[in-house]
């Protein structure tokens, strides 16, 4: 069932929430992956309020849905989202990347509670989420996995040995993600190395292909649900993001792949998301 | 070990099935009694003889075709969704084109999922460098959380299939090509995970092997008491992590002479394993490492090869017989120990 008015406005309430504290993580942290923190915010908050089976009180739940986030640099994107699904105390994420820490930029499943897969190398994460996909199918069960990749992660050879495998098991019950924000660390991914036509490669490996604007809850609900109700393949949605979404200084710049926040910026990115919200 | 462990093979089974063959027909019949066993492999199912699962299971078997790095992220996969994983492939590919997926998916993870690489060492002799791996075992014995394993042939294969399934977490095992000859003489010897096997008594010098070098180890033993009174002990150091302190040390006390041989370059397997344990100990004793040398090994019949890099019973016999030639020095605690 499509996404309600009201169930939207909740939502991007949530998202407001998420991308303050992926500033404030990245600060305390004293520097991470807050252009693509930004850019994957509405696929998580969307699969984690909305549509994933978690319980935050059981963790380990096994019929839960499972999310494997194959950008692991996302961390410091997805870290702020299992705290304010309750999996963890907001408070843990003042130590980010401090020693001895739970939380490093890539996330350790055995560390943080919530996490379904340590990821941190890119390519990897396609091909455990297949994993879990058969698992669930071997099992019987109806959970289903999730896996969110990054644009210029779709490089690595092992995403495409990946998503053949998913294709040939004829896995519905994955849904993939490409965060589709068009840059990698030394640029757009076009210059870099060039990944379009991105729809047909997938189309051409066996998938469904839906693509959307990629912060609009409306569209990305529709195509959420749409993947879950297609038979027979794999889904993929391409996802339209934009790097660093929400901070104007930010959007769209790829040195802000990686960075840190002294006050004043932490401050002016707040007052920037804010304004995108309309909160003041 | 048929009858405790309700496994159904013998040394007539051996002398008729490769290791690999073994491994094959005791996977598919643990699969019967444990339902969370699956197994994978990228197009190996027949090499690797872990087919003989897939034919058994066919549900649970996965060919994920030539693609290793996916071969164990679906494994890891497999495993986080509560599966226990066998995975097979030759141990050039599971080591090294996949060795940041067995690292950081398995090991990092901590996943209980078992590698049972084929094609080790210089088994595969003729395929050349591409296909020799005799690097496995320094890569995996650096990944944290890896039990790595080698047996010495398909009794010990057995014993180590089954012994691996009551140690949770990530297992690397090491057998061969599957042409490999039969050590022990009988299933019912003390197998344990962790526990070297004294498979000839000896007190002039110790020769730690492991692998199909134990069966040289102990042809050579066998010939050198015979023609010259020469008491050998052998040493089958089955596991190299966590590897066998006390057996290592007692051979040192004992002894004072060790060789280690192993079908694997001489940097990083048994012989540094060993290396560590005595130097730490502070232990006076001559040390020779038997392996290839830091190089590409040659082309070449795994017999030939093995008789060139001197792991075959002669380069044994021969490195035995200049060792007992040479002195050790003797250190403080020498009066004590001997």
């Amino acid at each position: 069932m499509a996404l309600s008015e009201k169930e939207i406005g909740t939502l991007n309430e949530i998202a407001w929430k998420i991308r303050r504290s992926v500033v404030q993580t990245t600060q305390w942290a004293g520097g991470g992956h807050i252009g693509g923190g930004l850019s994957q915010v509405e696929i998580l908050v969307a699969l984690y309020f909305h549509y994933m089976k978690v319980d935050p009180e059981n963790p380990q739940w096994e019929d839960r849905d499972r999310m494997v986030l194959s950008k692991g640099h996302g961390g410091v994107g997805l870290a702020p989202v299992l705290a304010e699904k309750g999996f963890f105390s907001s408070e843990l994420l003042k130590t980010f990347n401090h020693t001895g820490s739970l939380f490093g930029m890539h996330l350790d499943r055995l560390k943080v509670k919530g996490l379904d897969a340590s990821t941190g190398s890119l390519g990897h994460g396609l091909p455990i989420a297949v994993g879990l996909a058969l698992g669930a199918r071997l099992k019987n069960k109806d959970w289903r996995t999730y896996c969110i990749m990054g644009d210029g992660e779709l490089a690595e050879g092992s995403i495409w040995e990946g998503a053949m495998a998913a294709a040939h098991y004829k896995l519905n019950n994955l849904t993939g993600f490409v965060d589709r924000n068009m840059h990698c660390i030394d640029g757009c991914t076009e210059d870099v190395m060039s990944l379009e036509p991105i729809g047909e490669k997938w189309t051409a490996f066996g998938w469904n292909v839906l693509e959307c604007d990629g912060h609009d809850f409306k569209a990305l609900g529709e195509k959420i649900e749409k993947a879950q109700q297609l038979d027979d393949k794999p889904t993929v949605i391409i996802c339209h993001t934009v790097k660093g979404k929400g901070v104007d200084y930010m959007e769209d710049k790829p040195e802000w792949h990686y960075g840190g926040l002294d006050t004043s910026m932490a401050e002016d990115a707040l007052k920037s998301i804010d304004r995108m919200y309309n909160k003041i | 070990m048929s009858e405790e462990s309700g496994l159904t093979y013998s040394v007539y089974d051996t002398d008729h099935m490769t290791p690999a063959e073994i491994y094959g027909h005791v996977l598919a019949q643990l699969g019967e009694e444990r339902k969370d066993l699956v197994a994978l492999t990228a197009d190996l199912a027949k090499s690797t003889k872990i087919g003989k699962f897939g034919e058994k299971h066919p549900e649970r078997f996965f060919n994920v075709g030539i693609a290793e790095q996916n071969l164990f992220g679906i494994a890891a996969g497999l495993a986080l969704a509560g599966y226990v994983p066998f995975v097979s492939t030759f141990a050039v590919f599971a080591s090294l084109r996949a060795g940041e997926q067995v690292r950081t998916d398995i090991c990092y993870q901590n996943l209980d999922c078992k590698i049972i690489a084929t094609h080790s060492g210089l088994s595969f002799g003729t395929a050349g460098s591409t296909h020799h791996c005799t690097e496995d075992l320094a890569v995996m014995r650096s990944f944290a959380n890896m039990t790595v394993v080698v047996p010495a042939d398909g009794i010990e294969t057995a014993n180590a299939v089954r012994a691996s399934l009551d140690r949770p977490g990530p297992l690397y095992m090491r057998i061969g090509r599957g042409f490999e000859q039969t050590v022990y003489e009988k299933e019912n010897y003390d197998f344990e995970i962790g526990k070297a096997v004294t498979m000839h008594e000896g007190s002039d010098i110790t020769v730690i092997a492991c692998g199909p070098c134990v069966l040289q180890a102990l042809e050579a033993a066998k010939e050198l008491k015979e023609s010259q009174g020469i008491e050998v002990r052998v040493l089958n150091m089955h596991t190299i992590k966590p590897i066998d302190r006390e057996a290592i040390i007692e051979a040192v006390n004992d002894t004072r002479k060790i060789i280690t041989v192993e079908n694997h370059s001489v940097i990083g397997g048994l012989g540094s394993a060993v290396a560590e344990v005595i130097t730490e100990e502070g232990k006076s004793c001559r040390l020779k490492r038997l392996g290839i040398p830091d190089v590409f090994a040659i082309v070449g019949q795994t017999d030939d090869l093995y008789n060139l890099y001197k792991i075959d019973a002669e380069g044994i016999t021969e490195a035995v017989a200049e060792m007992l030639g040479k002195e050790v020095e003797e250190d403080d605690d020498w009066e004590d120990e001997l």
